[in-house]
């Protein structure tokens, strides 16, 4: 049944992305192919394979509980959170909190986590700002 | 003897005191980064990328800590495989079935000493096989037009379908996914925008980094949260001594050899890479010398089989990268993405034009080689030592790493979250048994497969029968059809084992080779 949803969203994706494909403005000058064809040809690929899943789908895949479900939807949301705080409050305080969340999910107590998450901000921050002089986000504090 | 002399230039470049330290430091965090299983070659290839470019290194520099990073996780993969039966990548997947018996009969030492050193065979003998086999290649890649190297992308797409997955659709599927996003940005050849839907950041396309980084490190973090139990990574593993015995050495001389092989043939395909490499070493190993049934019961044979096997693979996969500019593996596709960036075309001018890079680069790989040894063998009790740090602690700092990387590249906070898309894509194609390598291939060959067929177009003035129109372009044509149907035809069986195997173990997320 996955199979089948997954060929059956591919194949709707593929058709619209020939349709936007066949949207594509050619200018006056354009070599004899242009840029339409190989969307085109690409989408028509995506399409046949799709209807191949639909129709000839594997066997289910096992799929997590529900709690794990929210376990990795709720990961996402604290991604999502940090990639938004990076540039409000700088580096440090944005990775020790998302790290500290996400080594919470993954089974370490609170206090463990909270640990793990300054030690691994202060630990790339010193490797990777003061060592290799990568730019990370800065935030009001300078850090 | 032309080649000598050009491993000796080789030899000058690579022995500075910056490119043997960039070696030193590539070889430590390759074996890391194979060793902790979730963390495989071609994400902690890609996670260092940023690092590579920040650091303002030239391309030789560049491709020198990159190399050392790869050749580095090829050997760091069996570390817990034999310790933990869990393959620290997918390429040591085959070393678990007779490693972890050995470690369970208190042979812990002595299979890491063995496959240490068979890796080294396998690796060494392989660099030969670059140094020998890819001018050769770049002779025949001269004569190659815009529709050879067409037809050579669809060879490479073929054979990566037909030989490495599971079934065929889902990897047709991934690579139109990857090629489908490869098309979004602004069209090369006549500046049209093309699914861009308007929005700004999409006009330079997707960065393939960010897909990367994103489709391989990020989902791992997902199929982490799904199954982690909160145990931690290593149990106490006691290694008494970390040496091989003479007699077992000279047992499994015969082994290495034939790993070594073909490992080597299985790398140069394009497509096929270090997994298929160790698994038909393995199977080959099992199929002449199981006279007594002692595979998969701790046989030394089948685990210096499938390391001389993956080694010699990764090697063997820098010939096509190298000498034609097409990848065959997903590791060799990211080190290639690196050079375009930075501004080198790979493939046969690259010989003529950048020699340094190339001579400089194969002679880094043997001296990188050396260094493995010493740190896989004689050092291996620091990786162990690492192992144990539980998944709980790590994960995090690996997701937190990626969006350094990221962040590092483009400083865009539209970039972190198409990465965590891809991560969400990513997770469910694993789930689906989708590959991936396939996909990854797409977006980087994508732009360069469809600028060669258009080239081809406007010589023939749109005429398609150019594309078929050298015994070159039928040949290649010809290869990439029996490359994608006969594994239809022959492969049921083998593919059947492999999955049966692949059953068989503890179910490890895997990340491409």
């Amino acid at each position: 049944m996955s199979d089948r949803v997954f060929g059956g969203v591919c194949l709707l994706l593929s058709v619209l992305y020939i349709y936007f494909a066949m949207q594509i403005q050619v200018g006056f000058v354009s070599d004899p192919m242009g840029p339409k064809a190989f969307p085109v040809v690409v989408g028509t690929a995506l399409g046949i394979a799709s209807l191949y899943l639909l129709l000839k789908p594997d066997p289910e895949p096992l799929w997590p509980q529900l709690g794990r479900l929210a376990e990795i939807a709720f990961s996402i949301v604290v991604m999502v959170a940090y990639t938004y705080a990076l540039p409000q409050f700088g580096f440090v305080v944005s990775t020790t909190v998302a790290a500290a969340l996400l080594s919470w999910r993954l089974g370490a107590t609170p206090l463990a986590a909270a640990i793990a998450g300054i030690c691994i901000a202060v630990g790339i921050f010193v490797i990777f700002r003061m060592v290799l002089k990568l730019s990370l986000a800065i935030g009001p504090w300078g850090f | 003897m032309d080649i000598f002399s050009n491993l000796a230039d080789g030899f000058a470049i690579a022995l500075t005191w910056q490119n043997l330290a960039l070696a030193l430091i590539g070889c430590f965090l390759g074996t890391l980064i194979g060793a902790l299983p979730g963390l495989g070659p071609t994400n902690g290839v890609a996670i260092l990328i940023p690092l590579a470019f920040t650091l303002g290194l030239p391309a030789t520099p560049a491709l020198i800590l990159l190399t050392s990073v790869y050749y580095g996780a090829m050997y760091g993969g069996r570390i817990s495989s034999i310790l933990l039966n869990i393959p620290g990548d997918e390429p040591a997947l085959m070393t678990t079935l007779d490693g972890y018996p050995m470690t369970k009969k208190g042979q812990a030492g002595e299979a890491l000493a063995l496959s240490g050193i068979a890796s080294f065979i396998g690796a060494f003998f392989a660099t030969w096989g670059l140094v020998f086999l890819a001018p050769q290649l770049v002779k025949v890649a001269l004569l190659f037009g815009p529709a050879e190297y067409f037809a050579l992308f669809t060879l490479a797409f073929a054979t990566l379908a037909g030989v490495a997955a599971q079934n065929q659709a889902k990897a047709v599927l991934a690579a139109a996914l990857g090629l489908g996003i490869a098309m979004i940005g602004v069209d090369h050849q006549t500046g049209v925008p093309r699914l861009t839907f308007g929005e700004i950041h999409l006009y330079d396309g997707i960065h393939f980094l960010v897909a990367i980084v994103g489709l391989f490190a990020i989902s791992e973090v997902f199929l982490f949260l799904e199954h982690h139990d909160g145990k931690s990574g290593a149990g106490k593993s006691v290694l008494s001594r970390i040496t091989a015995p003479l007699s077992m050495l000279a047992r499994t001389t015969g082994s290495m050899a034939r790993g070594t092989a073909i490992g080597f043939v299985a790398g140069v395909l394009p497509g096929a890479g270090a997994s298929l490499g160790s698994f038909v070493a393995y199977t080959v190993e099992k199929r002449l010398k199981d006279k007594d049934g002692t595979f998969g019961k701790g046989d030394p044979r089948g685990v210096a089989a499938p390391e001389a096997g993956n080694n010699a693979a990764a090697g063997g996969a820098l010939v096509p990268m190298l000498a034609l500019g097409v990848p065959g593996s997903g590791t060799t596709a990211v080190l290639l993405a690196m050079l375009m960036a930075l501004n080198i075309t790979p493939g046969p001018l690259l010989f003529t034009q950048r020699p340094d890079v190339v001579w400089g680069l194969i002679a880094a790989l043997f001296i990188g080689n050396i260094m493995l040894l010493l740190l896989n063998v004689p050092m291996v009790g620091i990786f162990v030592r690492v192992l144990q740090v539980p998944t709980k602690y790590l994960m995090p700092a690996v997701a937190m790493i990626s969006f350094v990387g990221i962040y590092g590249v483009s400083g865009s906070t539209f970039d972190l979250l198409v990465m965590i898309g891809f991560g969400v894509m990513g997770y469910l194609l694993r789930k689906m048994d989708v590959p991936l390598v396939p996909v990854i291939l797409g977006i980087l060959l994508g732009n360069e497969m469809e600028k060669n067929l258009r080239r081809a177009l406007t010589i023939s003035d749109g005429d398609v029968s150019i594309l078929w129109g050298s015994p070159i372009a039928v040949t290649i044509w010809a290869l990439a059809i029996l490359g994608f149907v006969a594994p239809l035809v022959f492969g049921r069986v083998l593919r059947a084992q492999k999955a049966r195997l692949a059953r068989q173990e503890a179910i490890q997320p895997s990340s491409g080779d």
